[in-house]
């Protein structure tokens, strides 16, 4: 039988961004030369030293870099089995893992001389971030939120005016996420010159799953680290909610060499993944092509994208990174879901036992971390990358206690 | 030769410039279409692009995008459209009918599939606008066989170099994409475009048409100076909105608009 040589993820994706079949570059003309344009600067300032000194500057000092890796030993013991290890993302300024990109790519934007920064949102989380950056740096910054998500997302909204931005409200399609990274799309297309588009995930066309995973691949750097510093081995699992996956696959990447360590994506499985209320493409999706690249999609059998639920608005997104998409199709990484029953049952418990109060985006990851350790040793150990803090939330989950705050 | 390269070797032999109108199939109801496209050849179209209605349509405005919004309301899917085409061949068998749409609609039912139903139906191309050439080798592979014309976007952002690549996986025609933006913008810069053309014809011998921006019947006149064909999409679908309370209004309303366009163009 032939050997098969090993895959070296470090060498995807291709030159022109596949992950096997899926990512690339599927958009109108006029955006090819712009993204080659982004694609150049991308891998030159990745290379340069001056570039990379400011951002890690930038990460430490304006972020707070390295997140700690905390030891949720109080949770582990009352949960049983493994021991539950929890990356914190939700210590970052502006309270999640989106600033390690959006620093990431307005410093891009500043060396390639764009005056203009615009980005698409559906929490309100990668817009205050990329706001943030944006009134650093004293870019222009207009950000597109669909209509449905400005009405659900109030606090987010007026954090962003605060910092300057402009809130471009979406009404086309479903008044959501992926209708605002479309109305994001035609900014870029008739502002080529002078903008540069920050997106948020690990969606979209090449080079911009690859960056974007690049600038969140922090997160596993330092985890891997801080797990063999603290326990003196790898972790035996990682657990992360996925929506596009941007926080997911920046724990991912740096482990994806590490055969023994499995690891664990978490979708929203909203009402249930037999019900039509979900935001799971890769657990009951199928393969297509929107916002620039092929990857499992929430989708009708005549192509159409239909539309998603979940209780976070971070997760509800019909597509997934493609790197996500092929991780799962060799059978690298093994995709879950967890109900919003299942998340908000997981927010409670991390907030009562630690004292911490997760998004509800990442209270998938650790609903789903919990049941897993307790099919595991207690000398064994996961990483649960707590991607945000739920601030954010707290008018969502009052209001089901019947509370209006 | 497809239907698409035969109507241009005739419009060169008569010296008339191509009259390309869009509109969305099934927009603002499936039993409005056909009749439609009969209206149009009539009123002088040589050509008839017909928008296969998406969820996400991101290269378009607002104009279009409601007009995908109305057809999908209805329910109406690639498979519709097709059946469409194949209704209209039942009285035209010469005029040229491009579908122009999205990847994803194409990719769900499979190349071949598609392909073999599109040739059935009598399509003669197929312009997805998020597919640039680089990634449609298997659906060029799977439609040029069936005398299905690839078609594909210039835009003005492209170099010399894609403008090159894009000539040479294109038959049927070239589509110059005429300003920076989507569908219905305003911005149409004449002079710019003139340029854009002598540029492009270096690179290729197939007809060369423009659209994007063209809202009137001076500026269809304009551009029948530079290009091959003048390709009309927002204006005219903006009028079916309009009227979308009384379809039968519609038929007669877009005639008159190409008519207008079309004795415009030919005094060129």
């Amino acid at each position: 039988m032939p050997i098969e040589k090993p895959i070296d993820f470090s060498s995807m994706p291709d030159s022109r961004g596949h992950f096997g079949p899926y990512g690339g570059l599927f958009v109108s003309e006029t955006l090819m030369e712009p993204l080659d344009e982004l694609r150049e600067a991308y891998e030159k300032y990745m290379q340069d030293e001056s570039f990379l000194a400011e951002l890690d500057a930038d990460l430490a000092n304006y972020v707070g870099r390295p997140s700690p890796v905390y030891h949720a030993e109080r949770l582990s013991r009352e949960n049983g089995g493994a021991q539950i290890y929890l990356k914190r993302e939700d210590l970052n300024h502006t309270g999640a893992h989106k600033v390690n990109n959006t620093i990431g790519q307005a410093l891009l934007a500043k060396r390639m001389g764009k005056k203009r920064i615009i980005a698409e949102t559906g929490a309100g989380q990668h817009g205050v971030a990329t706001a943030t950056v944006a009134a650093r740096l004293g870019l222009e910054c207009v950000v597109y939120m669909g209509a449905v998500d400005i009405a659900r997302q109030e606090a987010n909204v007026y954090r962003m005016k605060l910092l300057g931005a402009k809130v471009e409200s979406v009404e086309s399609g479903s008044k959501t996420l992926k209708d605002a990274l479309n109305e994001a799309m035609r900014d870029w297309v008739t502002h080529v010159d002078d903008t540069f588009y920050i997106i948020g995930t690990v969606a979209g066309p090449h080079p911009y799953p690859a960056m974007v995973r690049d600038f969140q691949a922090i997160i596993g750097r330092e985890g891997r680290q801080q797990m063999l510093s603290q326990t003196g081995a790898l972790p035996d699992a990682l657990v992360a909610c996925v929506g596009g996956g941007s926080n997911a696959i920046g724990l991912f990447y740096p482990f994806l060499n590490d055969e023994r360590v499995k690891i664990y994506g978490v979708e929203a499985a909203g009402a249930g993944l037999d019900t039509d209320q979900h935001a799971a493409p890769l657990c009951a999706g199928t393969p297509g092509v929107l916002h620039g690249n092929r990857t499992y999609l929430m989708e009708d059998k005549n192509g159409q994208i239909i539309e998603t639920h979940s209780i976070s608005a971070g997760l509800d997104y019909p597509g997934v990174g493609p790197e996500h998409a092929w991780l799962k199709d060799i059978g690298r990484a093994n995709y879950v879901a967890a109900t919003d029953d299942e998340a908000l049952a997981a927010f409670h418990t991390l907030t009562r036992v630690e004292g911490i109060i997760p998004a509800l985006e990442s209270s998938h990851a650790v609903a789903y971390a919990l049941k897993l350790a307790r099919q595991m040793d207690e000398s064994q150990t996961i990483l649960v990358n707590l991607s945000g803090r739920g601030d954010k939330d707290m008018h969502t989950v009052a209001a089901l206690d019947g509370l209006k705050i | 030769m497809s239907r698409i390269g035969e109507r241009f070797k005739q419009l060169e032999q008569k010296g008339r410039v191509a009259l390309i109108p869009f509109v969305t199939a099934g927009d603002p109801g499936p039993a409005v279409t056909v009749p439609l496209m009969h209206a149009m050849v009539e009123a002088g179209a040589d050509i008839i692009e017909l928008g296969v209605p998406f969820s996400d349509p991101m290269a378009d405005g607002p104009v279009i995008q409601r007009a995908s919004e109305r057809a999908l309301e209805h329910g109406v899917s690639l498979r519709d459209v097709l059946g469409m085409v194949s209704q209209f061949r039942q009285q035209d068998t010469s005029t040229p009918v491009v579908l122009m749409g999205y990847l994803n609609p194409v990719e769900i039912m499979g190349y071949e599939s598609f392909a073999e139903a599109a040739q059935e139906a009598g399509v003669d191309g197929l312009l997805t606008v998020d597919l640039p050439p680089e990634e449609a080798d298997e659906l060029v592979a799977a439609i040029k066989p069936r005398a299905i014309d690839p078609i594909f976007l210039i835009a003005p952002t492209s170099s010399e170099e894609r403008m090159q690549r894009i000539c040479d996986a294109a038959s049927g025609f070239v589509y110059y994409v005429s300003v920076k933006g989507i569908t219905g913008a305003g911005h149409l810069a004449i002079g710019e475009v003139a340029a854009k053309m002598a540029q492009i014809r270096k690179h290729t011998q197939l007809p060369v048409g423009v659209g994007f921006g063209i809202s009137s019947a001076e500026k269809a006149q304009a551009i029948a100076q530079v290009g091959d064909a003048v390709i009309v999409g927002s204006v005219l679908v903006k009028r079916i909105e309009e009227l979308r309370e009384t379809p039968e209004e519609i038929a007669p309303a877009i005639a008159q608009i190409l008519s207008s366009m079309r004795q415009a163009i030919d005094l060129v």
